[in-house]
């Protein structure tokens, strides 16, 4: 780890001004994954802002009938606060799914939406790396591809978001909330993360000097029909290869509205609004489960060692529809796949 | 690499240092660390409180897990400054005049260790996970202690160890 100043934040307003006083500063909340970046020189800043001790560590309703999850709530405060064990069942699965508890005891809201990713080379200073290092290549195109994506990837970069907790606020349609020098603005959850193309240093759409200050959820929590389910290479405290989110609404026996996002298959939560659309207004068979995978995969693209996570993640969509039709989602501490 | 390019940051002296009071184990603790100094560092390097063990040093492995404020995390991710005015507990403050704790005499009677070396942060997580009462079954025992690895395998002890302790609370 470099040697770097560090300075606490005031208020909001203080951690903006301190970030445009210094462009090699960075904010540090749960530091889980900057210090641990820091550690392998991957991140280097000049100065740490110490935002950890502002008020936002909250939650609370709005007015829509949602609730608004201040960025500096931890995640396990989050997972088991009422408002979202009881009306965002998915959401909390999702947040139980990821790290171990003594990470999500540090790690806030909003920092899991700007955790960086995994991939090998990303961690590696002595190979190329786009994301690192713009313009010194791809390392992993041709290299240790296992656990890289297989959807929206770009030739600069096949990196993949680990996070568990963006997939079911991808699914679940929430928005963040943003503060920088021009103000405020709301950012829908599928434009805050971007595929890479030939920008893979920048994973979001948040601009130099924005702070999230939180994270909203809409009023529908789909808390009947839920599943998350992530498959992994050991059955606990490790990173997605895929994970799905999905939530389901009916009517009768036919789906009124359908969600569907996947995890550890792309630069960002991938979610695929046209896979939902042909669920609509079908029954929640087999066949209309397996029609909403192979349009979600219709693009996918397996590099030398991740073809496999084509079928897995199309096996494992159908299973969590089926887990959430039938009302019986994964457990995240009984590991048995129903 | 980014790594190589000396112009891309200022030179910060590694003597530059900050005051942090924390109350190590109801004790407190005065001491003056570097920005970059982690709280385990901290409690190791400059409290001479080894019992707390570095592992990995990248939150994979939970050796160094103690609770602050009451609550479990990797004080090798965290940095001591951040943590000024905290509460932390490390195994040194488990024991209450010389009386071991009841987790350290359920791994004693449970053979929950053979090195010894993930045993302090095994306790320590041990202690946070039996306050937030979410584990019951055995099962949410393994999931909610799934963040300490155990390389000599004792795991079905240390869930049994847990689970003795747990009845005692």
């Amino acid at each position: 780890m470099i040697n770097f100043q560090y300075a606490r934040a005031n208020d909001v307003a203080d951690a903006i001004r301190q970030l445009a006083a210094d462009p090699t500063a960075k904010l540090i909340a749960g530091g889980t994954n900057l210090l641990d970046l820091m550690k392998d020189d991957v991140e280097r800043p000049s100065r740490l802002i110490d935002i950890s001790r502002l008020p936002l560590a909250t939650i609370s309703e709005t007015a829509s009938g949602g609730v608004l999850i201040g960025a500096l709530m931890s995640n396990s405060d989050l997972a088991y606060h009422p408002l979202i064990a009881q009306r965002y069942p998915l959401f909390a699965s999702a947040i139980l799914a990821g790290a171990s508890q003594q990470l999500r005891n540090m790690a806030s809201t909003g920092g899991n939406l700007l955790q960086r990713t995994r991939c090998f080379y990303f961690y590696d200073t002595t190979t190329p790396c786009n994301k690192r290092q713009p313009g010194s290549g791809c390392s992993a195109i041709n290299g240790i591809n296992r656990i890289n994506a297989i959807l929206g990837a770009s030739d600069a970069c096949i990196a993949t978001h680990p996070s568990d907790m963006c997939v079911a606020l991808a699914a679940l349609e929430a928005k963040v909330h943003v503060v920088g020098p021009a103000g405020t603005r709301v950012i829908a959850f599928s434009d805050f993360h971007r595929l890479p193309g030939d920008m893979p240093q920048h994973d979001t759409n948040l601009r130099t000097q924005e702070i999230i200050t939180g994270v909203e959820l809409p009023a529908r929590g789909f808390r009947t029909n839920y599943s998350y389910l992530k498959i992994r290479d050991r059955l606990s405290y490790a990173f997605a290869l895929v994970s799905v989110a999905t939530a389901l609404e009916f009517e009768g026996e036919i789906i009124k509205e359908g969600r569907l996002a996947l995890g550890g298959v792309a630069h960002k939560p991938w979610r695929d609004t046209g896979a939902e659309a042909v669920m609509r207004g079908q029954p929640a068979n087999r066949a209309t489960f397996t029609r909403a995978a192979d349009l979600l995969l219709r693009d996918a693209r397996g590099y030398a060692h991740n073809t496999f996570k084509i079928d897995l993640a199309r096996r494992a969509i159908v299973r969590t529809l089926t887990q959430a039709a039938h009302a019986t989602p994964q457990t995240q501490s009984n590991k048995k796949i129903r | 690499m980014a790594s190589t390019d000396p112009a891309a940051r200022a030179i910060i002296p590694a003597t530059a240092k900050t005051p942090v009071a924390l109350i190590v184990n109801g004790v407190e603790t005065r001491l003056s660390v570097a920005p970059w100094t982690t709280l385990l560092d901290a409690l190791r390097d400059h409290l001479h409180l080894t019992g707390t063990k570095k592992g990995c040093d990248h939150g994979q492995c939970g050796a160094c897990t103690v609770l602050v404020d009451g609550r479990r995390i990797n004080s090798c991710l965290t940095l001591a400054v951040m943590k000024d005015g905290a509460k932390v507990t490390t195994i040194e403050g488990f024991q209450t005049n010389g009386a071991m704790h009841p987790l350290q005499q359920a791994f004693i009677d449970h053979d929950a260790f053979q090195c010894g070396y993930c045993t302090p942060g095994q306790i320590c997580s041990a202690a946070g996970l039996i306050a937030e009462g979410k584990a019951k079954s055995s099962e949410e025992i393994r999931e909610l202690m799934s963040g300490n690895i155990c390389r000599c395998g004792a795991y079905p002890n240390i869930v049994a160890a847990i689970q003795q302790a747990m009845e005692q609370s």
